[in-house]
């Protein structure tokens, strides 16, 4: 059956449908250019509700394992793809992309000209888009409040007791940086950011503020009680939790054009002059003027656009990054953030921009 | 940054040194000049791109040894020496220079990679406590210096055990030992190979996956990967002889990242600055890896990788050596992205090799873990079944039959791929073939997907959808046309009926998340184009000439580009199209625009029409352009200068004796046989011998001289229908010369002429030659005449290679090549003049007096030498014939003949002072005493002499060959080492038009 991308600027790209696909689907459409890590994208929920174009024209390769999952179920509304592998090979695979996808009925088009795709979001930037059996569609107002969809309703807790426990406020956490922590035998308490009146009773000795999807002003609500937490305990933020950190002490954020996303993203830190590669996503980014008269400063940049990556608070201990230190997918260069965190966390007193 | 950097390249092209360092290195110089440094460059290759003063400021043509390497140190005295762009030749001399105090003495700096990580990186014993220490794991493995030490080894882990010997390149000497049966001679061979007698036995991984990592470095520590790259055939081949793919296909992320990240912590802790390639095996039922070898430097699959990705991995590495940040640098593909950053394939990629075996009938084509591949192909597109057909329909090859297709799974050879399609199409599954091969089945599920698209094609009428999938996974048009029964033309006219198009996309380093302002594409039958035509008034498309294989070299590549800028200098917009990943002509830098494709008519046609080209040149990309010729003005397409009648008056026999005859021109008469009894009926008519040549060849393959009429049966036997008609000639003995001449119709331009030492009958390309001849004045004049007679005759232009039979006083026409040849890198840079330049101005129309051009004074004479890789092809017998059998050539120059010729024979000893050095067949003055099994053992046997035709000379050359000796086949040759001995020592001469000319005391 012959499927539509329909975007919301009028351009439709034509592709093969589904067979789980039944209704048109609407979601934002975003683009991810990393070559290897699909299973891990689907899951994870900084991508809830929005349609994800793979660039790679060879998806599924190494089918969908047990292991390699950001969450227990499928994040997004809607794949884009020019192929899906049908046979997958890897020792690890007990499922191929497409059963898989169909199975959890996320609707997805193969035989699409990926690149045309990623042209025309690049050229218009990150928009509202259908998959429709037509190719015209009429678009329903955007879902917002995406955190709401994907943040857990309680409190849970994680790992042995260990020689530090830490507070993982949850935005739509992604399970790998759960398993970074508890690499560093920690004990780690997940608790939805609507809960932080709860947090103190667990007593932790550092809190790190996870990723999420949509806007980081979807939590300004909440940004008072997390400015209390974060005066209170050393914290680390990563990509949304970067953003509520720069918002709560009163910093702004923006939509960029496309977002970055892919496992390929240079970024520079300041203090050892050193560039990295990372693995990105996100749409919305701090913007620098907006730190002035703020305690943060910048600490990580990109090197393509100049964006800001990272901040560091100059009196406490509050670090943050807008890439993903945890990786899955994508290159695990910055994973010693978390290392480096932990031990000043150690030595207590110690501020973030004294590493 | 003003200094004076001297850059040494990797010498002649050689089986595991290829073009791939004519490629790095020129890209090296231009970054260093656009640095503002002076370049030295010592290159003893005529036939590069590099070794040209477009590329580098002064130019040696010189010996690569400690001691020519010095003299040049003390002339020239660098600030800087960049090692890392000249392969494992280049590195070696570097070690050398430095363990010799050299660099200390000259002060002169090491650019780059230090020497210390080289030998940690190069040396296995202190790369394997390397990697202990970093906890990597390496497969069980042990140095040893004696046969004794690796049988213990052997016993202790089992067999089979892979042997590599130290500091070598392409797998040199090593080799895969199944059984205790084999230890003795690979281990001997190994030890013998390698430079500091080492060789590591390891235990055989034979059968994991093999993946490659790029990795750039620069001094903060900055570490990318610029590409990954998979192994078609599993740990086992190497990885030369490996079809590769990129980026990988069958690891996961976790997988990826997990390798990625060991290769950051081996080339951190090297403290490498430039460019480094990791190899590492991967278990297919765990995540279990070893590390397999680390090179320090540019190499082959940097190569691949730049074409691959569009990085430009030599360039950046250069400028990383000279200090530079990654993150100071621009992405020259996107313009305002940073070289930090790692490429995001939206495409694949297949690399496949091109291998000798079509000329060496009689070599055993078991792969294993020495290099045999002379060249390789690279091809792109958005499904894998695209990207593996089109690099098999660049490979310029004809496939054999195969009796026995198992035979080629049960021992590896070249034509495994092409025995797995033929299984499959005879019904095999695929997981027998994984069983057997240890190939992921997810590559060989993309060769069933062709296999079962053959069969659709065979048996379902040809619908749109059909033709649109067939299209998108690669198919030609001539393979539909063979596999549906239709002719090529009612497939086209069917494509043109339902709008099933080729399409062009770009290459961009980025998956199109950035604007890119990229002149790289690529053609694909999925999706739209994207690619709009190039602005300019007059547009030229050049064709390149494809993978490296024997008879046809870099030399070709050499042409092409220097086609390219002459047309850019007359104003021309210009389009290179060729398929081959190691060339300077494939860097995208070097025309407008830059089609990596095959080179086959359906493609071609389709990029003169979608850019509208105005004249298409084919003169400058060996026989592969030129056999294209007809097809490509048969349909309409117009090409520059040459009309195919004229190419078909040059090729046929007949056409060409009553030309040559109404002119004048004698030339060895001979007879042109359509099949094997006109052949046999013909020879009838000659004594023997006769030279016997089959048509349509490249570098003389097939060409035999028959003493008798079984001899001459025998040829018949092995020479393909697709070679007739062949050319049976009455062969008379005498002095080869060649010329390579401009001509614009009437008159030509003619530099000078090249002088073979050997004596006809010795294919030109394994002849060495002087270049100015040393002919009398009136010979030259006569071979002047005819060739300005043969111009004249076929009114003909642009460039071209006269070859002449010297006998006594009687000069004979042997054979003309209307196109640029192999020696035309030599005559343009001794005699300095730009003859492709000329050529192309009067093809592409510029008013041109060649008259009025000034014979050009040569000031010094070169001495051009064939190369052979006979330490990859041992089982080969190298006796010259008219079958060529090098795969590269260099070159140096004197003040006089014997100057050249005791540089080019510089590296052995003096035979008439060091006894014992020299075993001479039928000879007792120089020769040994010692009886010949003796003497090829010892440590002082170095030079072989056997012209002789028997069974057991041949036996005689490979044993000596085996044991790394130099084979004198002809007595020419020898002699020729036995007058260099005549010159004392030797002083390094620049190239002509050198800004030190003239400075030489």
């Amino acid at each position: 059956m012959n499927g539509y991308l329909c975007l919301q600027d009028g351009t439709t790209f034509k592709g093969k449908a589904s067979e789980s696909f039944n209704k048109p689907i609407q979601g934002e459409i975003v683009f991810f250019t990393g070559m290897t890590g699909y299973q891990e994208v689907l899951t994870d929920p900084s991508y809830k509700g929005q349609i994800v174009v793979f660039t790679y024209p060879l998806i599924g390769n190494y089918g969908i394992n047990q292991t390699d999952g950001e969450s227990d179920e499928i994040q997004v509304s809607g794949v884009i793809m020019f192929q899906c592998e049908e046979n997958p090979s890897h020792f690890q695979s007990c499922q191929s992309l497409g059963d898989y996808l169909n199975e959890n009925h996320v609707p997805f088009l193969t035989g699409v000209d990926t690149r045309e795709v990623t042209k025309a979001i690049r050229a218009e930037g990150t928009q509202q888009a259908a998959i429709s059996t037509k190719p015209d569609y009429i678009f329903q107002t955007a879902d917002s409040h995406q955190i709401d969809k994907v943040k857990g309703e309680s409190i849970t807790t994680y790992g042995e007791e260990g020689e530090m426990h830490v507070a993982l406020i949850d935005f739509g956490w992604k399970r790998s940086i759960l398993n970074a922590l508890l690499e560093h035998n920690l004990r780690v308490s997940v608790v939805p950011f609507s809960e932080l009146e709860t947090l103190d009773q667990l007593e932790p000795d550092a809190v790190v503020l996870s990723n999420g999807p949509g806007d980081p002003k979807d939590t300004t609500d909440s940004l008072p009680s997390i400015k209390n937490v974060l005066d209170k305990y050393p914290s680390f933020g990563i990509c949304m939790g970067h953003q509520v950190i720069a918002l709560a002490y009163g910093a702004d954020t923006t939509k960029l054009t496309f977002g970055h996303r892919g496992a390929n993203h240079p970024v520079k830190d300041v203090i050892t002059g050193k560039v990295f590669l990372s693995s990105q996503n996100h749409n919305y980014v701090v913007k620098e003027e907006s730190l002035e008269n703020t305690p943060l400063a910048k600490r990580f940049y990109n090197v393509n656009d100049g964006s800001v990556e990272g901040l560091m608070h100059d009196s406490k201990l509050i670090l943050s990054a807008q890439f993903h230190p945890e990786a899955h997918p994508g290159p695990k260069d910055a994973e010693w953030l978390f290392h480096d965190f932990i031990k000043l966390v150690k030595k207590k007193g110690v501020k973030a921009h004294v590493s | 940054m003003s200094r004076k950097v001297i850059v040494i390249g990797s010498g002649p092209i050689m089986i595991g040194q290829a073009a791939e360092f004519d490629y790095s290195g020129t890209q090296g110089c231009l970054a260093l000049k656009e640095e503002g440094c002076e370049v030295i460059l010592v290159n003893n290759n005529p036939a590069t791109i590099m070794t040209d003063h477009d590329i580098a400021d002064t130019v040696y043509c010189e010996p690569l040894t400690v001691a020519s390497l010095t003299k040049i140190i003390d002339l020239e005295r660098p600030d800087a020496l960049l090692a890392g762009l000249g392969g494992q030749t280049a590195l070696n001399l570097a070690v050398e220079l430095e363990k010799e105090s050299v660099l200390q003495k000259y002060g002169v700096e090491l650019l780059g990679t230090s020497v210390y990580s080289i030998q940690q990186g190069e040396d296995r014993e202190l790369f394997r406590s390397l990697m202990n220490e970093l906890s990597q794991p390496v497969p069980e493995s042990e140095v040893i210096t004696t046969l004794r030490q690796a049988k213990t080894f052997a016993d202790q882990v089992g067999y089979p055990i892979i042997s590599r010997p130290a500091y070598t390149l392409g797998g040199r000497g090593g080799g895969i030992v199944h059984s205790e049966a084999e230890l003795e001679e690979l281990i001997s061979t190994g030890l013998k190979a390698s430079p500091i007698h080492q060789v590591i036995v390891e235990k055989s991984i034979a059968g994991f996956k093999e993946i490659e990592y790029e990795i750039m470095r620069d001094q903060n520590g900055t570490c990318i990967s610029v590409c990954n790259m998979e192994n078609f055939d599993p740990v086992g081949v190497h990885t030369g002889d490996s079809i590769v793919v990129a980026p990988s296909q069958t690891l996961s992320d976790n997988d990826y990242q997990m390798l990625r990240t060991a290769a950051f912590t081996i080339v951190s802790e090297l403290d490498v600055i430039g460019g480094c390639n990791v190899q590492f095996a991967l278990d297919t039922e765990s995540r279990q890896y070893y590390v397999i070898e680390v090179n320090p430097r540019v190499s082959r699959s940097s190569a691949l990788a730049s074409k691959a990705t569009g990085y430009p991995i030599a360039k950046m590495a250069t400028k990383v050596a000279l200090g530079y940040s990654l993150d100071q640098l621009e992405n020259p593909l996107t313009g305002h992205t940073y070289a930090s950053f790692e490429p995001a394939l939206d495409y694949v990629v297949v690399k496949f090799p091109r291998w000798p075996f079509d000329k060496f009938s009689e070599a055993d084509r078991e792969l294993g873990t020495k290099m045999r591949a002379t060249g390789e192909v690279m091809a792109i597109d958005r499904t894998l079944e695209g990207a593996f057909q089109k690099a098999v329909q660049s490979l310029d090859t004809k496939i054999p039959t195969l009796d026995e297709p198992w035979g080629h799974l049960e021992k590896t050879t070249d034509l495994r791929y092409f025995a797995i399609l033929h299984l499959l199409r005879k019904g095999e599954s695929v997981e027998t073939i994984q069983k057997q091969t240890k190939i992921d089945a997810f590559f060989l599920q993309v060769m069933k997907n062709i296999v079962d698209l053959e069969e659709k094609l065979r048996e379902e009428p040809l619908d749109e959808t059909l033709l649109r999938q067939v299209k998108v996974n690669g198919f030609s048009d001539k393979q539909v046309a063979d596999l549906t029964g239709l002719s090529e033309n009612e497939i086209k006219k069917k494509r043109k009926s339902f709008e099933v198009k080729r399409q062009f996309k770009l290459v961009d380093t980025c998956a199109a998340e950035f604007e890119a302002a990229t002149n790289y594409v690529y053609s694909t039958f999925a999706g739209t184009n994207e690619v709009i035509p190039l602005q300019g008034e007059k547009k030229a498309l050049i064709l390149g000439s494809g993978p490296i294989r024997i008879g046809q070299g870099v030399e070709f590549d050499y042409s092409a580009v220097k086609a390219i800028q002459s047309l850019q200098k007359q104003g021309w917009t210009t389009i290179m199209v060729n398929n081959n990943p190691e060339t300077v002509s494939t860097d995208y830098e070097t025309a407008d625009r830059l089609y990596f494709e095959p080179i086959q008519k359906e493609i071609i046609s389709s990029i003169v029409h979608h850019e509208q080209v105005d004249l298409v040149f084919t003169q400058f990309g060996g026989q592969t352009a030129i056999n294209l010729a007809e097809e490509l003005e048969a349909s309409g397409i117009p090409l520059a200068g040459v009309q195919t009648d004229v190419l078909d008056a040059l090729e046929d026999r007949d056409k060409f004796y009553a030309a040559l005859n109404e002119r004048g021109i004698p030339y060895v008469s001979g007879s042109t046989c359509h099949t094997k009894k006109e052949a046999l009926e013909a020879a009838e008519d000659y004594s023997f011998p006769i030279l016997c040549r089959p048509s349509y060849v490249i570098g003389g393959q097939g060409m035999v001289i028959v003493k008798d009429l079984k001899e001459l049966k025998k040829a018949l036997q092995a020479t393909d229908d697709r070679h007739y008609p062949i050319m049976l000639d009455p062969f008379i003995q005498g002095t080869e010369v060649e010329v390579d001449l401009v001509a614009d119709g009437e008159n030509c331009f003619l530099p000078e002429i090249i002088e073979h030492i050997e004596p006809g009958g010795v294919h030109s390309g394994d002849s060495m030659a002087i270049f100015p001849s040393t002919l009398f004045e009136e010979m030259k004049q006569t071979i002047h005449s005819y060739s300005r007679e043969i111009v004249h005759h076929f009114d003909y232009k642009g460039i071209m290679n006269i070859q002449f039979l010297l006998s006594g006083e009687d000069v004979y026409v042997l054979e003309v090549n209307p196109r640029a040849s192999r020696t035309v890198p030599i005559v343009s840079k001794v005699a300095n003049v730009p003859l492709v330049d000329l050529a192309v101005r009067i093809l592409a129309g510029d008013e041109l007096n060649l008259q009025g051009i000034p014979k050009p004074e040569i000031q010094s004479t070169a001495v051009k030498y064939p190369v052979f890789s006979s330490y990859a092809l041992t089982e080969v017998d190298h006796k010259l014939g008219p079958n060529m059998k090098s795969t590269g050539e260099g070159m140096c120059l004197g003040e006089t003949v014997d100057e050249a010729l005791r540089k080019v024979f510089s590296h052995l000893p003096n035979a008439q002072k060091i006894k014992d050095s020299c075993y001479i067949e039928g000879d007792t003055k120089l020769s040994t005493d010692l009886n010949f099994e003796d003497w090829v053992k010892i440590e002082e046997a170095s030079i072989y002499v056997n012209d002789q035709s028997s069974e057991s000379a041949t036996k005689r050359r490979i044993q000596a060959i085996k044991n790394g000796l130099t084979v004198f086949t002809e007595r020419a040759t020898f002699e020729a080492y036995l007058q260099s001995l005549a010159c004392e020592d030797f002083f390094p001469a620049p190239l002509p038009g050198n800004k030190r000319e003239g400075v030489r005391s």
